[in-house]
């Protein structure tokens, strides 16, 4: 069991954080305040939202760095077509269009892998490219300050206030949350209890057994592609509500955060293998360098450098006993242990 | 006749020009072993995808269970109880046992969610009826070849599978894991279970078969009872043609000395105390069973596994071998074990994969590499080594086992080596193309300028073509013999023998 344990990502991105936190509550007191722990679940609501449809991809032998681009569009485009038309209709409705219109992006780059077999990587560079001409040259977007009345509630809508009494801070957190849990349900179910789920795992290990199998590959696929364009639909709109205004560009690079965070979560980069409870891991642990280095005194922009020294340790050491184990001679039976083995076995 | 489960009539099947099947027949009877034998690229690959459903023939016919087969897919196959477990058995690395037995049952069910509780009885139900017994939620990456195997049997059985197709189940397996398996299928037989063993392995086909099929180049050849024929007459069926077997003998000249000499080598956890001299000329043959050191002594001598300790001369001179790029600079070759993965660039072109040892050679004065000495070069091996192929420029995936497994013999013999050494030369090599290869090792000796080591559990073939052979058991050697006065029997029970 133990020895299980220790040769998962998770355990050791686990032991990391717990570290991490016990560095900084020791030196600054402020980790467990009610506050810091609202900050942090607060700046987990849009990086779990998209990892999750990042750890999907990934393990379908995919990699997407469309979505933030997906997410930009669909983002601004929904909200300036609402401000501009005075929408005063329910705000979730919004989520649903920008959520759809995501879909119908993601679902482009999905065609063009799975019926051209193109690779991911390249297919998605040149989409994203598109989206954010047409974000930018086409719709020619700006900030929106001021949003339509319902998104402008919605981003002043919180769970509750959360307030440190030590130093009188307070920190809100968003209705969001929800929002988020409810992705985090829904792509556990998908992925432990739908055939549809585990035919994203069976592709992920090995395509031809799983066309053998009687999975229809193509839409497998297509279908990750199109989930991850509904996320980021999703997460435009969240990331809009969050800072209280529509900056078009604001997800730039974000594609690179939610791949380190799913790989930092025991995600195979070669497919198969990945986990929510790893994505979810690996996004608490950057969220926490991210907003709690400040409470050490390092300064945030360094938050960066951690973070990348953190990738090589938390996804090196697994691999080092990896390359150990591959390294180490077990080939040779030196003592009459294969009885034994074998008896087992029958 | 009625127990007739599977009639395959005067099928065709052609690609492009080539035609890959010419009026197979096959019959088989309910609840048969039956053997398919036949060299690389005799059709018997196609032939089952045929019977699959995978693809559809260009002529004859396919009759299943009494009814004739018109339009015929995989699925159909697969309901009707046909099930084929294909060489690389079609399982998830990634996933459990259990879910790997239970995810193609729930799929054929068409069904939308999975209950764990019932992948795991699934999987529980299969492993009874077919007598085994494995760990359900060990991901199935971390288990031998052995047990892949019993779990993709498992899952055809599942799949209620009448007629069971099994594409050369034994290549991966030692002889204890074989004698498991075959327990295994003659208790499926028990059931009721039709076999088809599809294998190059003559020791097998008799001793698993009730009737066997041999078929080349996408012909029937002769459908019989194993009683009715011995090896002899099978390599014929087989080959086409009357392969002599005579062994090969060596005398040594007094005047030589050893072209290679290994003193005391020693590898922790793997071997020790290795000492052996190979004359030049000579064709030293080590063997053992899987697990009992010869690979790692085999890598070892090539760098890959660097000694921890002992010597190693070549003509009389000591040399230090830590890595394959020293190896390769005392001009000692070694063919890996797997070409697949170890000896050869699948995608690459074959003339590339000729010339990729010797490239630093290949180069112009400007430091660029001359093709036209890499085509002459590759031309010059394709002809010596009589290597079948459509264009040097093809991949050299396009090859079958046999040809390419003479690539990497020219590929090092490219080097000029004075150390040759063969780890499994022939292994997944059929009969014809082993004979040939066998061929080729003698003529590289001939002109005494080269030593040979041939590391190998293929016993008739260190046999005849090794005259000296030593035997590796649990790391050390136990034993020296010549192949003057032995014979496979003699050589077996050595082999395996528990001192």
């Amino acid at each position: 069991m133990l020895k299980k344990l220790l040769k998962k990502n998770e355990f050791y991105v686990s032991v990391v954080l717990i570290l991490l936190i016990i560095v900084i509550q020791a030196k600054s007191g402020q980790f467990f305040t009610s506050n810091s722990l609202v900050d942090l679940a607060r700046s987990c609501i849009l990086p779990v939202m998209l990892t999750l449809g990042v750890m999907m991809q990934i393990t379908a032998r995919s990699i997407d760095v469309s979505f933030p681009a997906i997410a930009m569009l669909t983002m601004y485009t929904v909200t300036a077509v609402s401000t501009a038309a005075n929408y005063s209709g329910p705000a979730w409705l919004l989520f649903v269009i920008a959520a759809l219109l995501g879909m119908l992006l993601g679902t482009v780059n999905g065609v063009l892998a799975a019926w051209l077999k193109l690779p991911t990587l390249i297919i998605t560079l040149a989409t994203s490219s598109i989206y954010m001409g047409i974000l930018q040259g086409v719709l020619k977007c700006r900030v929106i300050a001021v949003m339509a009345q319902p998104l402008e509630r919605l981003s002043s809508t919180y769970l509750f206030v959360a307030t440190n009494s030590q130093t009188g801070l307070t920190s809100p957190l968003s209705v969001l949350f929800l929002l988020m849990l409810g992705v985090v349900v829904l792509v556990g179910v998908l992925m432990r209890y739908t055939m549809l789920g585990r035919g994203i795992y069976a592709f992920g290990g090995d395509p031809v057994s799983a066309e053998r199998a009687g999975f229809n590959t193509v839409f497998i696929q297509i279908f990750v592609f199109a989930f991850m364009g509904a996320l980021a639909g999703l997460g435009g709109m969240t990331r809009t509500v969050l800072t209280g205004s529509c900056q078009p560009t604001t997800l730039n690079g974000y594609e690179m955060v939610c791949i380190a965070a799913a790989v930092l979560g025991g995600t195979r980069l070669s497919g198969g293998v990945g986990s929510i409870k790893g994505a979810l891991l690996g996004v608490l642990l950057m969220m926490t360098v991210n907003t709690n280095l400040i409470l050490l005194g390092i300064p945030t922009y360094s938050a960066k450098f951690v973070t990348g020294v953190l990738i090589i340790l938390g996804i090196g050491i697994s691999s080092y006993q990896a390359l150990r184990a591959k390294k180490k001679i077990s080939g040779v039976i030196l003592e009459e242990e294969t009885e034994e083995k074998e008896l087992a076995v029958r | 006749m009625s127990d007739t489960i599977l009639k395959v009539t005067d099928v065709t099947k052609r690609f492009g020009g080539v035609c890959a099947l010419d009026n197979m027949n096959l019959e088989l009877e309910k609840g048969e072993i039956h053997c398919l034998v036949g060299g690389n690229g005799s059709g018997k690959s196609t032939l089952i995808k045929i019977i699959s459903g995978f693809y559809k023939p260009d002529g004859g016919t396919v009759e299943f269970n009494g009814v004739l087969r018109q339009r015929y897919n995989t699925m159909d196959a697969i309901s009707g109880g046909v099930q084929v477990i294909y060489q690389d058995m079609s399982v998830f690395p990634n996933l459990t046992v259990a879910e790997n037995i239970a995810i193609t049952i729930n799929k054929s069910l068409k069904k939308k969610f999975v209950n764990w509780k019932q992948v795991d009885k699934l999987a529980k139900e299969a492993f009874d009826k077919i007598g085994v017994d494995l760990p359900l939620h060990e991901l199935l990456e971390t288990l031998s070849v052995a047990d892949k195997q019993i779990v993709a049997i498992a899952r055809a059985i599942m799949n209620d599978a009448k007629l069971l197709i099994m594409d050369e189940p034994t290549t991966a397996l030692t002889r204890k894991e074989i004698e498991k398996l075959f327990e295994i299928i003659k208790n499926l037989q028990n059931r009721g279970v039709t076999i088809l063993f599809v294998s190059h392995k003559l020791d097998e086909v008799f001793e698993i078969a009730d009737r066997f099929t041999v078929m080349r180049n996408g012909c029937h050849v002769i459908t019989d009872t194993t009683e009715n024929v011995n090896h002899e007459k099978m390599i014929y069926y087989i080959s086409g043609r009357k392969l002599e077997g005579n062994n090969f003998l060596f005398d040594a000249e007094e005047r030589d000395t050893p072209l290679f000499e290994v003193k005391d080598l020693y590898l922790k956890d793997a071997f020790e105390a290795i000492s052996f001299k190979v004359m030049p000329g000579e064709i030293l043959g080590i063997t053992g069973l899987l697990g009992s050191g010869r690979t790692e002594l085999a890598m070892s001598l090539f760098g890959l596994y660097p000694p921890d300790g002992g010597e190693i001369y070549i003509k009389g001179k000591h040399v230090t071998i830590k890595s394959p790029q020293d190896a390769l600079r005392n001009k000692i070759a070694y063919v890996p074990e797997d070409r697949l993965t170890e000896g050869l660039f699948l995608l690459q072109s074959i003339k590339d994969n000729i010339s990729i040892a010797n490239i630093d050679d290949m180069r112009t004065d400007k430091g660029a590499i001359d093709e036209l000495r890499v085509n002459a070069d590759a031309a010059k091996w394709q002809e010596a080594l009589s290597i079948k192929l459509g264009s040097l420029d093809d991949p050299i995936s396009t090859l079958s086992g046999g040809n390419q497994q003479k690539v990497v013999l020219a590929k090092w013999l490219e080097t000029a080596p004075d150390v040759l050494i063969l780890n499994g030369p022939t292994v997944g090599v059929d009969i014809g193309a082993k004979f040939d290869l066998h061929e080729k090792i003698r003529e590289i000796v001939k002109s005494r300028t080269t030593a040979v080591v041939i590391i190998s559990d293929d016993i008739l073939e260190v046999i005849q073509n090794c005259n000296r052979i030593l035997v590796v058991k649990k790391g050390r050697i136990t034993d020296e013999l010549s192949n003057r006065d032995l014979d496979e029997d003699k050589l077996v029970s050595i082999v395996t023998s528990k001192d």
